[in-house]
This record gives structure tokens, sequence and C-alpha cells, in this order.
């Protein structure tokens, strides 16, 4: 193998397995610490900065850095990366003051967003400081999209949602609400100097089987049951219903019909449970409220007595997969099932929609209705307009959108630049020695050996009266510590430097996970194997030296690398260091 | 920071067949110097004993005094461990081991605690035979007390303090192989690949196993000019053989060439196996042993390896017919057979 290359910024952000797995690469241990040591305000700003909604994100977040997460490698459960941010937001101080302040200095050029989620307040929240007059569009009276319509209070309060929204409105943002944007040609002939669309996915999928049309009154959209309530168009359900599907909304939508009527609350599925794409916490969190989900499933028929809906036929299936992973779903052969139901909610799916578009403004759209985009510029097939979040490539999450809005904010400021919007500045890298002194760091390596802790919920015979208060308490200052001392600290790098090392092999023999070997150089698979322990995790990389003097190279899995120091510390030379690696993803105005 | 071991482990190292991790095998944070070849010789043990299945309780570990003794406490913290005086390892382990034959005995110890006040210690449990292993942590100088030149210090080699040393060396090996040791083996702490078998069959071998294992000293003789530095050892290695350990109840899956490599079984049916680097070395044959060491000498080069085994080692126990069952297993009863066949005893020799 070749020497790594640690000069390539990727090599050690990918060790930090929380931040590269975010999609904003936040950059979780530098917060987590800070939270170890009550430094709330700051782990706030250090989030806010990254993800833009801290408090939204420390309740809702989909938290695909967690799977990610090196100690769920080395012992059962991740570190709860996502529930540690809730601390920061909740016990932060003032925060505004550390914030961009305007009114800023105008630059001339003018931006509309259209749709006023997750996506577009982060292309706000960037330009609108270097001088952007920035125009956002949305149906609603209000700012924050889907985290407002669909995204229940009792998951996340609302005034959690005004509080990080208006940070960013309060930036001198020209909001238009309730103004429904029917004409992309009237957009474009207002001659914006760029366009971004942050409309999301708003088109909740149908289900057209027998006795759809009859039973309409009480068969209602997920999505569009959820904005109902949020709005408060909405304020009852029957005492029996049924949700179709298995997926987040769903969970969100029997969770709110227990609150406002429903007694006998089900939720069906058509696949197995193991195939469901809702998040494992939200199903345990509906069953808690004693939701009874059942499976394999799939919705045959909405019987209609009298002209009025009166409950769903199932038939029943089980699952099998070809070689290929492929799920077909086989009928049993079992009778169908009837379960009664005074109203019917359907969460099977969401769709991009574009109605308002016209075919002929020179914006390309591919199957599905997805536009034609450039996937690290956002551009579409017209020069000046951008698209994110779930409107870019179908529906996904809030932190994806921030992502994607952050990525299209950088595009469109270089755009409006004249520059190349491929030439995309380098990401903010620091890589510094964590050493003070003999056996001094400046971080804590005395890492817990605890296992993960849960968050306290408040008492469901009270959430449930109340559709608007929240579930989770949170953890407290204590708890927050706690479950702070199980983070690794994985961006604390170990670097080696192959010229200083004697071999004498102090190193290996002190690493409690057995990470470091030298041996006769090879390659990967090869050496993959002969390992103080096998590397069979592909997706970690070795750490390869260059050529040492008995001509053999110094390998290191990272693997289930502890980041203890324990190598640096034993060794004689400071052939290897501990140090600290920052990473901050390329933004409009870094 | 503080300065502490995680208790997490490597999920993909998985228990061995007695059902511990190799964390299982591991003693406490090394207080030696960093680099220390010691510690490295106490990675070799808890990597042979992880590797053989050993039930920690099965091992008693002793020791002397110095840098070296004090490794028992960074290895092996399941297994029992006495550490003694400056020199004494050899006569406790004797006691111990005859009044309880069913431990290994590991003893460990210094060039200083050996080759020094040692030394009639070490020469008499080898010409007893002693079942067990003896690992001497070579580092040339009394590490502990600073580094004074020690008895195995080659001729004219200069450590940190500074002055070559006028005295002539004491090959410990070679005094071994001179009094009819019957397993005797040399390495060096920076080669595990070499030590790490070598280790498992000196466990295995029924009598007095030596290792002489060189061992850095980095903070007193590390020196350029020290001929018991990582870079001297490493330009003057020369090695027998490489060789495997091969325990009883597994089979050879290498295919060594032939004539190029033997092989030695053990008393317990485990085997060694050398892939021979000098063509005609035989190590079941002591005179080539100590022709190979002297050669080796005049030559500046350090000779490792298994130098010599005998496959027909009888044990103290042996030698003296001790009983079958160990003594600390008697009760009084047994021992102390009461004062008529005292009498019994006392008549027959009127
Ligand atoms: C029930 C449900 C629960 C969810 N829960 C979570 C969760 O817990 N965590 C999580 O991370 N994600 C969750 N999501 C997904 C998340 O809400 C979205 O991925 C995210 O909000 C997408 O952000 P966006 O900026 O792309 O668009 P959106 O948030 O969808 O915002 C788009 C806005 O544009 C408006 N709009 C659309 N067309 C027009 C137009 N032509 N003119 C004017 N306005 C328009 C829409 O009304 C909307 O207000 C959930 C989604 C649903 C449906
Ligand atoms: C009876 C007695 N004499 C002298 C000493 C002082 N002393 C302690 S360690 C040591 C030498 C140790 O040298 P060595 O065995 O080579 O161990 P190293 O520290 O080099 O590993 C001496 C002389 C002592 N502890 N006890
Ligand atoms: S242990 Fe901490 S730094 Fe490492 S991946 Fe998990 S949260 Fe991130
Ligand atoms: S920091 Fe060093 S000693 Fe600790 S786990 Fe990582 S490689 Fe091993
Ligand atoms: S402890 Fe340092 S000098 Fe020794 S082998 Fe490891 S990196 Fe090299
Ligand atoms: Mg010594």
């Amino acid at each position: 193998m070749k020497p790594t290359d640690t000069k390539d910024p990727e090599y050690f952000h990918k060790v930090v397995d929380c931040q590269y797995a975010c999609p904003a690469h936040t950059p979780v241990p530098e917060y987590i610490r800070l939270i170890a040591q009550q430094r709330y305000t700051e782990a706030y700003m250090i989030n806010w900065e990254s993800n833009v909604f801290p408090g939204v994100l420390g309740r809702t977040c989909d938290r695909p850095c967690e799977p990610a997460c090196r100690r769920g490698r080395v012992e059962e459960e991740p570190v709860a990366i996502c529930r540690l941010k809730r601390v920061a937001a909740d016990n932060k101080g003032e925060v505004k003051h550390l914030m961009p302040q305007g009114p800023f200095e105008m630059n001339g050029k003018k931006i509309a967003l259209i749709g006023g989620g997750p996506a577009s307040l982060t292309v706000a929240r960037d330009l609108a400081p270097l001088g952007y007059e920035i125009h956002l569009y949305d149906e609603w009276n209000k700012g924050g999209g889907m985290m407002r319509t669909q995204i229940p209070a009792f998951r996340l309060p609302e005034q959690v949602l005004d509080e990080e929204v208006n940070y960013i409105l309060d930036m001198g943002v020209h909001t238009h609400f309730n103004t429904f944007v029917d004409s992309m040609k009237g957009i474009l002939d207002k001659k914006y100097d760029a366009v971004f669309v942050g409309t999301g996915a708003p088109k909740g999928r149908p289900l057209r089987i027998p006795g759809y049309e009859e039973g309409k009154d009480n068969i209602h959209i997920g999505i569009e049951f959820l904005a109902a309530v949020a709005f408060e168009h909405r304020e009852t359900v029957g005492g029996k219903v049924i949700v179709l599907g298995g997926g987040n909304t769903a969970m969100d939508c029997c969770r709110t019909s227990k609150r406002i009527g429903g007694e006998e609350v089900t939720v069906v599925v058509r696949s197995p449970r193991k195939d469901m794409k809702a998040s494992s916490w939200e199903i345990k969190d509906a069953e808690l409220e004693d939701i009874a989900i059942f499976n394999n499933m799939p919705p045959k028929e909405f019987v209609i007595e009298n002209g009025k809906l009166k409950g769903v036929t199932f038939g029943k299936v089980r699952a099998e997969y070809d070689e290929n992973g492929k799920r077909s779903l086989i009928p049993t052969g079992e009778s169908d099932v009837f379960i009664e139901a005074d109203d019917v909610i359907i969460a099977i799916g969401q769709d991009n929609a574009f109605p308002w578009i016209e075919k002929d403004l020179g914006i390309e759209f591919g199957k599905w209705e997805i536009p034609v985009l450039d996937k690290t510029t956002f551009q579409s097939t017209l020069s000046h307009v951008f698209f994110g979040g779930d409107a870019a490539f179908g529906p996904e999450n809030v932190i994806t959108a921030v992502a994607h809005g952050h990525q299209a904010a950088v595009s469109i400021d270089l755009f409006c630049k004249g520059e190349s919007i491929h030439d995309r500045p380098d990401p903010m890298t620091n890589l510094v020695s964590q050493k003070m002194g003999i056996h001094e760091w400046t971080y804590d390596n005395d890492i817990a050996a605890d296992l993960r802790y849960q968050v306290a919920h408040a008492d469901k015979s009270v959430t449930l009266k109340d559709r608007k208060m929240e579930v989770e308490l949170g953890f407290d200052h204590i708890e927050g510590f706690k479950e702070a001392q199980r983070c690794l600290n994985c961006d604390v790098q170990t670097v080696f430097t192959t010229n200083l090392c004697i071999e004498c092999d102090a190193c290996v023999d002190i690493c409690p996970t057995d990470c470091i070997t030298f041996t006769d150089n090879g390659e990967e698979a090869d050496l993959r194997t002969r390992l103080s322990a096998p590397a069979e995790n592909l997706s970690q990389d070795l750490y390869v030296s260059e050529i040492l003097p008995t001509q053999r190279v110094m390998l290191k899995d990272e693997d289930v690398c502890l980041h203890c120091g324990l190598c640096a510390e034993r060794c004689p030379t400071a052939a290897w260091d501990m140090k600290k690696y920052l990473y901050n993803v390329t933004k409009a105005y870094q | 920071m503080s300065y502490i071991k995680p208790a997490f482990h490597h999920p993909s190292l998985k228990p061995n067949k007695v059902g511990y991790l190799k964390k299982d095998y591991r003693g406490v944070i090394s207080t030696l110097c960093a680099g220390c070849g010691h510690d490295s010789i106490s990675g070799a043990i808890v990597q042979a004993c992880y590797e053989i299945s050993l039930e920690p309780h099965k091992l008693a570990k002793l020791s002397g005094i110095g840098c070296s003794s004090k490794t028992p406490t960074y290895f092996l913290s399941n297994s029992h461990g006495f550490n003694s005086v400056h020199g004494r390892m050899p006569s406790i382990t004797t006691g111990a081991n005859m009044a309880n034959k069913d431990l290994i005995y590991l003893g460990v110890s210094g060039d200083g605690d050996t080759a020094s006040i040692g030394m009639g210690q070490f020469v008499h449990a080898i010409r007893r035979n002693l079942n067990m292993v003896y690992i001497v942590m070579n580092n040339g100088c009394y590490g502990l007390t600073k580094g004074q030149d020690s008895a195995t210090a080659d001729f004219g080699s200069i450590s940190k303090e500074g002055n070559a040393n006028p005295y002539q060396a004491i090959d410990l090996a070679g005094l071994a192989l001179e009094l009819n040791a019957t397993f005797v083996g040399r390495s060096f702490s920076g080669d595990k690949n070499q030590l790490v078998p070598m280790i498992k069959a000196a466990m295995s071998h029924p009598g007095f196993a030596f290792l002489d294992v060189i061992s850095p000293c980095v903070t007193f003789n590390n020196t350029k000019t020290s001929t018991k530095s990582y870079s001297h050892v490493r330009d003057h290695i020369e090695a027998t053989s490489t060789l495997d350990y091969v325990p009883f109840e597994e089979e050879i899956t290498v295919d060594y060439p032939e004539g190029e490599s033997a092989e030695v079984e053990l008393f317990d049916g485990s085997k060694i196996h050398l892939s021979k680097l000098a063509p005609d070395f035989n190590p079941t044959d002591r005179f080539t042993a100590v022709n190979r060491l002297h050669e080796a000498k005049s030559k500046g080069q350090i000779l490792t390896g298994l130098l010599y085994i005998n496959p027909e080692s009888k044990d103290l126990h042996n030698l003296m017919g001790t009983s079958d069952k160990p003594l600390n297993q008697f009760k009084q009863k047994d021992l102390c057979p009461g004062s008529t066949k005292l009498e019994e005893i006392n008549r027959a020799f009127r």
C-alpha cells in the first residue's frame, strides 16, 4: 500500500465517523466536549454554524450520525449525539449577538427563495449576511416548511421552531408569506439574480383501491392531515383510526390521532417489520402510546356501508427476497382481515410536484418529476435557477435540506460574482497537537464505560391529552454530562511521523484495541488479514506509514481506535502525536 | 488527561479456546520508560499466553529486582505472582515448584539480577533442570539503578554514561549451553514474530527453558555506541531459524520446503517447526550451537533463534522421583503420619 496522504482533507475527516456521516458535517465531538464542560452556548453555536436548527434537530433529526458512531462498534449503542444537541439548545445563554448582525451592507443582488423550509432558510442564513437582498415565498403564514406543517408539536414545540426560524428572518429577509407561487415564469420575470427552489416534496400519495372514492370524506392523506392539525383546521378524528404505511409520517399520524380523539389507533403496514422505513425510536414511541402495529397486511378495499366508510379489508402476505435482495410479497392464503375504522389516514409516501413550473422555461425534469441537477452545485439546466432540500432529489430530512442549502448558497454566491461555480473553496481544516506536558493532553480521554442513557418521557396520561405537550423531557445537566463522557473524541487524531519511529513496539503493546501493527508492506486485502486484529470493516481506512528502517511499515486500522492517546503516551520519540482535527465544510460566508 | 486504559477491546478479536480475551492476559499500564524493550517482551508474553489458551490461574510469575523484574505487574494480572529479592527468583521458584508441580513457572529476571547478584542461583537452577521458563530481559545495564554497565555489557560498548566498558561480557546463553541447559533460546524484544513462538515452545518444555532476550534500555543504553541499542541489534542480528510453535491438537497447515526445515517434537506432543536460515544448523546438537555462538560473536553478530533443545529433557521432579500428586495437595494426615509411624521409621535406622 502507498503511504497515507493525511494532507487530503477527507482522510482525517472520515475518521470522525459521526461528522463524516452528518450531511452537514457538524463537528460533533467538538460540541460534545463543550457540553461536558457545561459550555452550552458555545456548543450551540458550533451546531448553529453547521446545521442552523440545533434546537429543532436536537429533537427531530434523522440522526444518520448515530449508526455511524464508532462507539457503536466497541459496545452496544452509539453516543446519543442527537439528544446531546438538544442539551446545548435547552441550556444555552444569549446567542443572538454571536450571530451575524444586520443591517448588512447590500451588494445589489436579489435572490428569490421559493418555499420557506429548512433548505431555503439555510440559503437565506448564508447569503443575507453577504449583502444579498433575499425574498422568501411560502404558501403558509409562517416560515419553517414541513418542520412546522408536518412535525407534530409533541415532538417539536412551536416556540423552539419559531426561535430558530426567526434568527434567520431577522437578518432582514423579505418574506412573502401566504403566497403560493403558481408561476415560475412570473418569478423569472422579476429579474432576480438567482432563484432557489426549496418547495419540498409536497404531494402525498393516494391509494386508489376499491371504495376510495365513496369513502373519501373519511380517508385522508397523511401530510394533509398533519398540516390541517398543525394549523388547527382539524381538531378531532374518529374513535377508530387506521393509519396505512410504515414510515415516519405514519408514526406521526397515529400519534397525532391518539391525541385528538382516536381511541383505537392501528397502524397497518404491508411489509415486514424490519423493512419499515420509520426510525426504530419512532416506532418504539408509538408503541409506548398503545398503538398497535400490524405487518404483512396489504390493504385490499375500503369497505363502505350506507355510503359511509366502515373499515378496511387486508390481505395477508409474507416477504420473499431473491438473491439481489429484491423483495416480493407472496399471499399466504390465509383469509382476509377486516378492521373497523371511522377514519383512515394514508401515509405511504410523498412525491415532488412542480405544476407551477412551466415546461418551456429551460428547466428540465427527469423521471418522477425530479429536476435535472448538478449533484455538487445544485444548479438546474437554467443557469440561475438552483434547487435544494426535498425538491432536489426527493424526500429526505431536515439535515439534508440544510446541507443542500449551504452548498446551493456557495453556488449562488459564486454565480452572482461571475465566478465558476465548480471552483469551490476548500473546506476549512486545522490540525493541532493536544499535548500540554507529560501525561497531559487538552482533552479528557477518561471515557465512561456507561451504556447509553435514555431520555425520559413525560407521563403519557398527560401527553396524550395535549397534542402540543412535548413528550421527551431531554437530558438534564447530569445526564448530559454522563452521556457526553461516552464520546471517544474521534476528532483527536493519531498522527504518525515515520522518521521519528524507532520501532520499539511500545504503541503496539499498549493499544487497548490492537489497532497498530508493524509488518511487511503488501496489498490492502492481504494486509487486512495480517494485522494484530483482522481489519474486517472495509469502510474504515488503514493508515499506512512510509517505509521504516527495518523495511516494514506501520499500519493502523482506524476502525475501533478509541482515540485514547495511549500510543502517543507510550511512544518514546513522539512519533505518535494526538492532534485535534477541525473540519468545516465549505460555506458561502467562510 | 488521565493515564488510564479503556476497558474496550477489539470486537473481532475473539475469545480463545478457554474463553479469555487478549485483554484478560494483560496487566496494569507499565511504569517503565516509554519505549523500553521490557514492555515489548511483556507484550509477547501476553500474546503467547492468549494464543496457547493458557488458563491464567495455571501460571505463576516470579521475579527478582530491577526494571525487568517489575514487569510481571504489567502482564497476566490474573495469574499468581511473587516479586522476590534481588537475584533470588530461582530459589523462590524452586520452592514453589517443589510444592506445586501443576503450575507453569515463568521467571523473569534482568541481566543484573541474573549475571551478577543472582549468578549462583541461576546456575544451580540450570543444573537441577528445574521446570520453568527463565527469561532474562537483557539490556546490558542496571536500568533501575540508573544504567551502570552490567556483566552482560559487551567489551567496549559505550552507554549514555560515556565510558567504554573495560570488562569481558558474560554470555548467558553460552553459559546455559555450557551447563547443559535443556532449552536455550535467544531473541530480541523488537522481533515478536520470533519471540512469541519461542515463549510458547519454552512453556511446553519439561525442564529449564532459558530465554536470553535482548531488550534495549531506551533511557540509559540506547546510544549509537551501545551494542544493546535498537539500531545496533537490528544491524547485527542473525537468526539460526524462524520458528513456529504448533500445539499438540493442531495440524501443521503450512508447507515447509524440505531440507530447509526441521521439526522437534516436544514432550507434550506439541511441535516446534523451524525454518532453517542456517542450512547445517541442528537445534538438538549442543556442539553446533556452542560453535555457532562463538563464530557469530567473533564476527560481531548477535545470533538469535532456538539455539538448543534437548527433547529427552527430564525435570527435577522426574530426577527426584517425587510423587505425582503435588505436595501442596497432601493433607496433614498424609504428611505427618503420627508418632507410631515415626517410631517405626526411626527403628529402621537403628
Ligand atoms: C410527517 C413528516 C414528519 C417528518 N419528520 C421529520 C423529522 O422528524 N426529522 C427530519 O429530519 N425530517 C422529517 N421530515 C422530513 C422533513 O420535514 C423534510 O425533509 C424537510 O422539511 C424538507 O425541507 P425543504 O426545505 O426541502 O422543504 P419543506 O420543509 O418541505 O418546505 C417547503 C415549503 O415550501 C412550501 N411550498 C411548496 N410549494 C410552494 C409554492 N409553489 N409556493 C410557495 N410555497 C410553496 C411548502 O408549503 C413548504 O412550506 C418529516 C416529514 C414528514 C412529512
Ligand atoms: C541486594 C540488593 N543489592 C542491590 C540492589 C540495587 N539494585 C536494584 S536493581 C539493580 C540492578 C538491576 O539490574 P537488572 O537486573 O539488569 O535489571 P534492569 O533494571 O536492567 O532491567 C540493583 C543493583 C538491590 N535492590 N538489592
Ligand atoms: S464516539 Fe464521539 S466522536 Fe466518535 S463517532 Fe461517536 S460521537 Fe463521533
Ligand atoms: S489512540 Fe492509539 S492506543 Fe488508543 S486506541 Fe487509538 S491507536 Fe490504540
Ligand atoms: S512507540 Fe513510537 S517509536 Fe515505538 S514503535 Fe510506536 S511509534 Fe515507533
Ligand atoms: Mg538490565
